[in-house]
């Protein structure tokens, strides 16, 4: 279990020692709010890693090794804690903005994820395929590079947009996530169609395209490491100077944040997520539109990009920019709720009942701001709007900030 | 040597001893693990993350607005709890003599009538707040024998301390000699248990408001 705490460091010891079992953190977590079982309670899910801390690495683990005050965590423990640790948390950290302790939760529940995935627990339909096939291939959907970029090339061809790609050199490469490719092709002409439109030199790389990491989210690190190294090594390759993450928060948060400490250096490029991107072009005018009039919708924050990204404000600057009357939701923003499915648990099958629970609240509020489209710039958060909405027979339609610029283009360039 | 003597000579500093070695053992363990640098491109610079830092460590005090319809109570009693302690502790004449004695450091008490009714609110909440430990679901889940002992070792203090304030009720000399030992059984415990809190609340806030604000997140 040693290999459970291996890369503890001050800051996850710290959270590990401060709990005062004040109960807090429940409140704020969407699975217990709409269920009231305490076992949702969000600093119960990582006992276990408690337990390991204490025994193993904590200042008083001989005292708990000698007398037995924290006994080995054995695979059954474990096993027994699968469910906690991957259906019912999604990594939003809306716990941690209520902890009086400020304790990282969504942080330590990732950290336990490592451990359930050495011993081999992660929920096999279909999230631990999708990890397996991801550390095998480079993508959770087994895609080769020629495959991607015949995609490529029919996407360009359907919507009548050029597409850059393996180009040798290029300022910018964007990358996408597997949901995208699976489920929305259209983002990939989006992108392109506003990088043209920017006039950059640009392209993809079928040799670094897939930011998903499902690796990280099922808790593989050699997994995870991969991925963020092939994409670095696109980059490298290619002279990027910026490095575009898709509309997913898990990828930006990887990317942005970790890759660098992967890397064991800083990286020599920047990494931006698509609306940062966006709304720099629109802010230097570089991106020009044809701003709407009177379009109502809302905005649904991704937690990797708001809370936990200090991302919040570029969405907004562009939805200003396309004249949207944007109607905020209660809580948008910092304090946002998930969509339900984010930390992997769209893609944990079993998790389905929970999931629509936690799309309650997100409905009641969508509803309670009176707006007809949702936009959002995360496909993992689209698509579980999605399908919650369809459970629900929901009327309200979920969009893609990416793709509505695209589509508001002033003169739209076909090139 | 009488019991009073031992606890005010001997005893006294023995409890500060461990304290202090325990609480810097637990510090050291947890600050001294190794730490991985971080290489990702910080949002702002030293100084404002340091800002986050200070800015996390005063906005916790508060909850957000959108909290607190689900947190109120627990908020509440808490905060009389901690203030109520507070006021007491630092307010009461006694205590700043102590410390006087002790340190060469003095400051103006409070109106004994307030300390009065601080302890007596701080217990009223103190009980209420066991209650509810073990009456709500999720605090009965996460509660451990911590909890109850750490409960325990602030409430007696607080206890003998009205008791003792009270002066007609029982002998002065050892309610005093009681007050002092079980301050001194709070003071070896504090280290060990959920009572390091008080000085790990800072540290935690500090972290996570200088993460934060590594990454532009709200702090
Ligand atoms: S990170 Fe989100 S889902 Fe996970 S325990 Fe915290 S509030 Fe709940
Ligand atoms: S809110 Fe923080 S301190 Fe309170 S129980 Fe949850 S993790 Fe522990």
């Amino acid at each position: 279990m040693r290999r459970f705490i291996a890369d503890i460091g001050p800051a996850a010891a710290l959270a590990m020692e401060s709990c005062v079992h004040c109960g807090r953190c429940a409140e704020a977590c969407q699975f217990y709010v709409q269920t009231n079982d305490p076992r949702y309670t969000p600093i119960h899910k990582i006992a276990p890693l408690k337990q390991a801390y204490e025994r193993e690495l904590g200042p008083f683990a001989f005292v708990y090794r000698l007398f037995g005050l924290a006994p080995q965590v054995t695979a059954k423990e474990l096993e027994s804690w699968q469910a906690l640790i991957y259906d019912s948390c999604n990594m939003c950290g809306r716990c941690s903005l209520i902890c009086p302790m400020a304790i990282d939760i969504a942080d330590l529940v990732e950290r336990a994820r490592h451990g359930l995935f050495e011993a081999g627990l992660v929920p096999a339909d279909y999230l631990g395929a999708l990890a397996e096939k991801e550390q095998a291939t480079g993508s959770p959907y087994g895609l080769t590079q020629a495959q991607f970029r015949d995609m490529l090339h029919d996407i360009g061809l359907k919507h009548g947009v050029v597409m850059h790609v393996d180009e040798a050199k290029a300022d910018i490469i964007p990358t996408v996530s597997s949901i995208d490719l699976k489920m929305f092709p259209a983002s990939m002409a989006a992108i392109a169609r506003i990088l043209n439109h920017m006039g950059v030199s640009w392209t993809f790389r079928t040799d670094g395209f897939d930011a998903d990491n499902a690796a990280l989210t099922a808790g593989d690190r050699a997994g995870q490491r991969k991925i963020t190294l092939g994409i670095i090594r696109a980059a490298l390759a290619c002279g990027a100077r910026t490095v575009v993450m898709p509309e997913c928060g898990h990828a930006f948060t990887e990317m942005r944040w970790e890759a660098a400490n992967s890397f064991g250096q800083a990286l020599p490029f920047r990494v931006v997520q698509i609306t940062e991107l966006l709304a720099e072009g629109l802010s230097d005018g570089r991106i020009r539109v044809n701003p709407g009039v009177g379009e109502r919708a809302t905005y649904h924050d991704a937690c990797q990009l708001s809370r936990r990204g200090g991302a919040s404000a570029a969405p907004r600057l562009i939805l200003r920019a396309l004249g949207v009357d944007l109607r905020e939701m209660g809580d948008a923003g910092d304090a946002n709720w998930c969509c339900g499915g984010g930390g992997g648990v769209a893609l944990v099958k079993r998790a389905q009942p929970l999931r629509d629970l936690a799309f309650q609240i997100k409905r009641r509020q969508v509803e309670a701001t009176g707006a007809g489209t949702v936009y959002t710039s995360c496909s993992g958060c689209r698509q579980t709007l999605e399908h919650g909405g369809k459970t629900a027979n929901w009327t309200s339609t979920v969009a893609s900030l990416l793709e509505r610029v695209a589509d508001t283009l002033a003169h739209n360039q076909k090139d | 040597m009488t019991l009073l003597e031992f606890a005010r000579g001997p005893a006294l500093q023995a409890s500060a001893l461990i304290m202090i070695a325990g609480m810097a053992w637990r510090m050291a363990g947890i600050l001294l693990l190794r730490r991985r640098p971080q290489y990702a491109a910080s949002r702002h610079s030293l100084a404002r993350r340091m800002g986050g830092g200070a800015s996390l460590i005063l906005s916790r005090f508060i909850p957000r607005r959108t909290f607190w319809p689900r947190i109120a109570v627990g908020v509440m009693l808490s905060a009389v709890f901690h203030l109520g302690l507070a006021l007491v502790f630092f307010g009461g004449a006694p205590h700043i003599l102590l410390v006087h004695q002790a340190t060469g450091l003095i400051w103006p008490n409070l109106p004994k009538g307030l300390i009065v009714m601080a302890s007596g609110l701080t217990l009223a909440a103190m009980i209420a707040l066991i209650v509810r430990r073990r009456l709500h679901p999720v605090l009965r889940l996460l509660s451990t024998a911590d909890d109850y002992v750490s409960w325990l070792l602030v409430f007696l203090p607080v206890l003998t301390g009205i008791l003792l304030s009270g002066e007609a009720i029982g002998d002065y000399g050892s309610l005093l000699t009681l007050h002092i030992l079980s301050v001194e059984a709070l003071m070896i415990w504090l280290p060990f248990g959920k009572l390091m809190h008080s000085v790990l609340v800072f540290a935690g806030r500090w972290t996570m408001g200088v993460t934060f604000a590594r990454k532009g997140a709200a702090t």
